[in-house]
C-alpha cells in the first residue's frame, strides 16, 4: 500500500477536506468538529493546541483512523482513508501510524520488549527480524538493558519511551501522540520533547496534542482549535 | 519471539487465579462425561462377560402355520407334526452373517415324542456342549453323556419314569444309559429327555432334520435387531425371534443409563460453556483498553480473535487433558462400585483421550465466539476513553 502510492510526492501527506463530526448523545447533537480542512506535510512537526472540549482529541483519532467522520474526507499518502472497509483501515493504521497514547497504555502483562514488538506480531517479519527491529528502536529510546522488565517495573519517563518505541518500531511515516507529557515531571517532559525533536529532524512527521505551550517550541507548526474550529495556524 | 499465541500466553498467565477457575469449570464437564462414557464400557463389558450366563437370547424355528408347541415361552411349530423342518446344514449358515464375531453358541435341537415303558415322553436332541454353554445353570446328578447312548433326564420325567443316574431304557427300539438327571430347573426342561442330537435325529428317523436353533448373541455396538435380522437373511425358511429375558432387561437397564449419561453430559457440559462464555466476557471487559490498543496498532478484528480463540483453545485442551485424567482416575475408583466387576487396570483409551481433548477444545472455542466478535468489534476510541 505504501510503496505504490508514495510516487505522488507532489501530493501533502495528510490532506484533511471538509471534516465534520458530531456526537449524537441521546437528545442533542453535539459539534466536535467544524469544516476543518487542514494539510501536512512530510517531515512536519504538528502541534494541536486547545482548550479541553475543542475537538483536539477527535481530530487526532479521525487522523488516527479510529473514529469514522460525519462528513469530510481523510487522505493520507492519497488515500482516502475512510473508504477503506473496517480491516483495511485497520491495515492502514498498522503500515502508516504510530501512536504514543495518554500514560502510555502499555501491556502490563508483557516486558518492554514484547511491548515494543507488539505492532510486528502481526507482520510477516520473522523472530529475528522482529528482535533486531524493538533491540535498535529501544537502544536509540535509551533504554538498552530494561528489554526484560514489566511496565511497572519502570520510572513514568520509562514507560513514555517504551511507548514511543512501540509507536517507532514499525517506521511508520505519521508518528501521533496525545499529550506525550501529560502523565510526567517536567524535567522528564522536557526530554520527551526533545527527543520527538530529534525524532523529527531526522525526517519523522509527527502531530502531537497538547495543551501545554511548552511542548510547543521545537514545533513546526501550531494549529489552534477552538470548539471544533481551527482558529490559529501558524 | 512475538506472536499472537504470545500475547494469549501471558494473559492467561497474568489472570491465573481466574484462569484456575475457568479451568476447573470445564474440567468438571470433561471429567463427569469422561467417567460416564468409562462406566458405560464396563457395564458392557460386564453385561458382555456375563453373557453365558444367561443363555440363549434368540431362536430359530421353521416358518409355518401349523399347530406349535411351547417351549421356553415360545410357540415351536412342526414339532407333533411333519411340518417343514430346519436342517443340519442351516446351522454353519449362521455363523456367516456379517456379525458374526457377536455369535456366542449356536445350539441346534431337535424335538419329537416318544413313548418310553408306555409313557409319551418329549425327546430332545442336542449337541451337549453348546447346550451346557446355554444352561450354566443346570445342575446334574450324575455326568453329562460321554457318548450317543447315553441321555440326560429332566427332573419330572426321572420322577414319572422311576429312573436314575445309570438306569437304562429303551427309546424307539434302541437302549440308552441315563449318565445324569438334572436338578429341578423350573423350566420346561424338567419335563425333556435330552438326547445326542445325532442319535434322536436316528431314533425318530428324522436324520438331518432341527426343530430349533438356539443362538446366544451380544452385540456392544448393534441391537440384537440387527443380529436377528441378518439371520433371517441367510435362513429365509425360518422364523428368527429375540426373547426378551435377563440379559434384555439388563441391556435396557445399560440403554437407560446411557440415555441418562448423555442428558447429564449434556447439561454438565452446557454449564461448563456457561462458565467459560461469563468469564471470558468479563475477561474481554476487563480488557476493553488493552483491545482498543490492539486496534489501534492495527490488529484487525480478525487477530482479536484469534488472540481470544487461541485462549479459549489453550484452556479447552487443559481442560480436556486433566478432565479426561480426572475422568479415568473417577470411573476406576466408582466403576467397580457401579458394576460389581473388579477393578480392573488403568487403561488409557487413546481413542476416549482424543474426544474428550478435542470436546473440551471444542466447547472452549464455542463458548468464547461471542465474546470474541464483541472483543473484535468494540470501539477503540471507547475503549481508549483517555485518548
Amino acid at each position: 500500500m505504501r510503496s505504490a502510492l508514495c510516487r505522488r510526492k507532489s501530493m501533502s501527506l495528510i490532506e484533511i477536506k471538509k471534516l465534520n463530526k458530531t456526537y449524537d448523545s441521546g437528545e442533542e447533537c453535539v459539534l466536535a468538529l467544524c469544516d476543518v480542512d487542514l494539510n501536512i506535510e512530510r517531515g512536519e512537526f504538528i502541534s494541536v493546541m486547545g482548550p479541553s472540549g475543542s475537538g483536539k482529541s477527535t481530530l487526532l483519532t479521525i487522523l488516527g483512523g479510529l473514529n469514522h467522520p460525519t462528513r469530510g474526507e481523510v487522505v493520507v499518502d492519497d488515500i482516502p482513508i475512510y473508504k477503506l472497509p473496517l480491516e483495511k483501515l485497520a491495515d492502514f493504521r498498522r503500515e502508516y501510524l504510530g501512536f504514543i497514547f495518554q500514560s502510555f497504555q502499555l501491556i502490563p502483562y508483557l516486558n518492554v520488549i514484547e511491548n515494543v514488538m507488539l505492532p510486528l506480531t502481526i507482520t510477516e517479519k520473522s523472530n529475528q527480524e522482529q528482535k533486531k527491529m524493538a533491540e535498535e528502536i529501544l537502544e536509540r529510546i535509551g533504554l538498552k538493558g530494561k528489554e526484560r522488565r514489566l511496565p511497572d517495573q519502570l520510572s513514568g519517563g520509562e514507560q513514555e519511551r517504551v511507548a514511543i518505541a512501540r509507536a517507532l518500531v514499525n517506521s511508520p511515516p505519521i508518528l501521533m501522540a496525545d499529550e506525550p507529557t501529560g502523565n510526567l515531571d517536567s524535567k522528564t517532559g522536557k526530554e520527551i520533547i526533545e527527543l520527538f525533536k530529534s525524532l523529527n529532524e531526522e525526517g519523522q512527521t509527527i502531530v502531537m496534542v497538547t495543551h501545554n505551550p511548552e511542548n510547543t517550541i521545537f514545533s513546526t507548526r501550531t494549529i489552534s482549535l477552538k470548539d471544533g474550529r481551527v482558529e490559529g495556524n501558524f | 519471539m512475538m506472536r499472537l499465541k504470545d500475547i494469549s500466553i501471558n494473559n492467561l498467565r497474568r489472570r491465573k487465579g481466574k484462569v484456575f477457575f475457568l479451568i476447573l469449570g470445564l474440567t468438571i464437564g470433561i471429567t463427569t462425561v469422561v467417567t460416564l462414557i468409562s462406566i458405560t464400557r464396563m457395564m458392557n463389558d460386564d453385561i458382555s462377560r456375563k453373557l453365558d450366563e444367561f443363555g440363549a437370547n434368540i431362536l430359530i424355528i421353521p416358518r409355518s402355520d401349523d399347530l406349535s408347541l411351547s417351549y421356553g415361552g415360545m410357540n415351536i411349530a412342526g414339532v407333533s407334526i411333519d411340518a417343514q423342518m430346519l436342517k443340519d446344514s442351516d446351522v454353519p449358515k449362521i455363523r456367516q452373517i456379517e456379525v458374526r464375531e457377536n455369535i456366542s453358541t449356536v445350539s441346534p435341537k431337535l424335538i419329537g415324542v416318544v413313548e418310553i415303558e408306555g409313557k409319551r415322553v418329549p425327546l430332545m436332541g442336542v449337541h451337549f456342549e453348546e447346550e451346557l454353554r446355554l444352561k450354566k445353570w443346570w445342575k446334574i446328578h450324575g455326568d453329562t453323556p460321554k457318548s450317543p447312548e447315553e441321555v440326560l433326564l429332566g427332573n419330572e420325567v426321572a420322577i414319572r419314569l422311576f429312573k436314575s443316574t445309570g438306569d437304562t431304557m429303551v427309546v424307539n427300539g434302541k437302549s440308552v444309559r441315563v449318565s445324569g438327571v438334572l436338578d429341578e430347573t423350573g423350566s420346561q426342561d424338567d419335563f425333556l429327555i435330552f438326547g445326542d442330537l445325532t442319535f434322536v435325529q436316528g431314533a425318530m428317523k428324522k436324520a438331518g432334520a432341527i426343530s430349533l436353533i438356539e443362538v446366544s448373541a451380544f452385540c456392544n455396538t448393534c441391537p440384537i435387531e440387527e443380529i436377528v435380522k441378518q439371520i433371517s437373511k441367510k435362513l429365509p425358511h425360518a422364523k428368527v425371534t429375540a426373547i426378551k429375558q435377563t440379559l434384555q432387561t439388563k441391556m435396557e437397564a445399560l440403554d437407560h443409563f446411557k440415555k441418562f449419561s448423555v442428558g447429564i453430559s449434556i447439561i454438565i457440559l452446557l454449564i461448563g460453556g456457561l462458565i467459560v462464555f461469563t468469564n471470558m466476557m468479563a475477561s474481554v471487559n476487563e480488557r476493553k483498553r488493552e483491545i482498543g490498543i490492539f486496534r489501534a496498532i492495527g490488529f484487525r478484528k480478525s487477530h482479536i480473535v484469534r488472540i481470544i480463540f487461541l485462549e479459549a483453545f489453550i484452556v479447552g485442551l487443559m481442560a480436556g487433558v486433566i478432565g479426561y485424567i480426572f475422568g479415568l482416575g473417577v470411573s476406576h475408583i466408582i466403576g467397580p462400585m457401579l458394576t460389581g466387576m473388579k477393578s480392573s487396570k488403568l487403561a488409557i483409551d487413546p481413542l476416549l483421550a482424543a474426544g474428550a481433548i478435542t470436546l473440551s477444545a471444542l466447547i472452549g472455542i464455542l463458548s468464547s465466539a461471542y465474546p470474541a466478535i464483541h472483543a473484535s468489534k468494540m470501539d477503540p476510541t471507547a475503549a481508549l476513553r483517555a485518548l
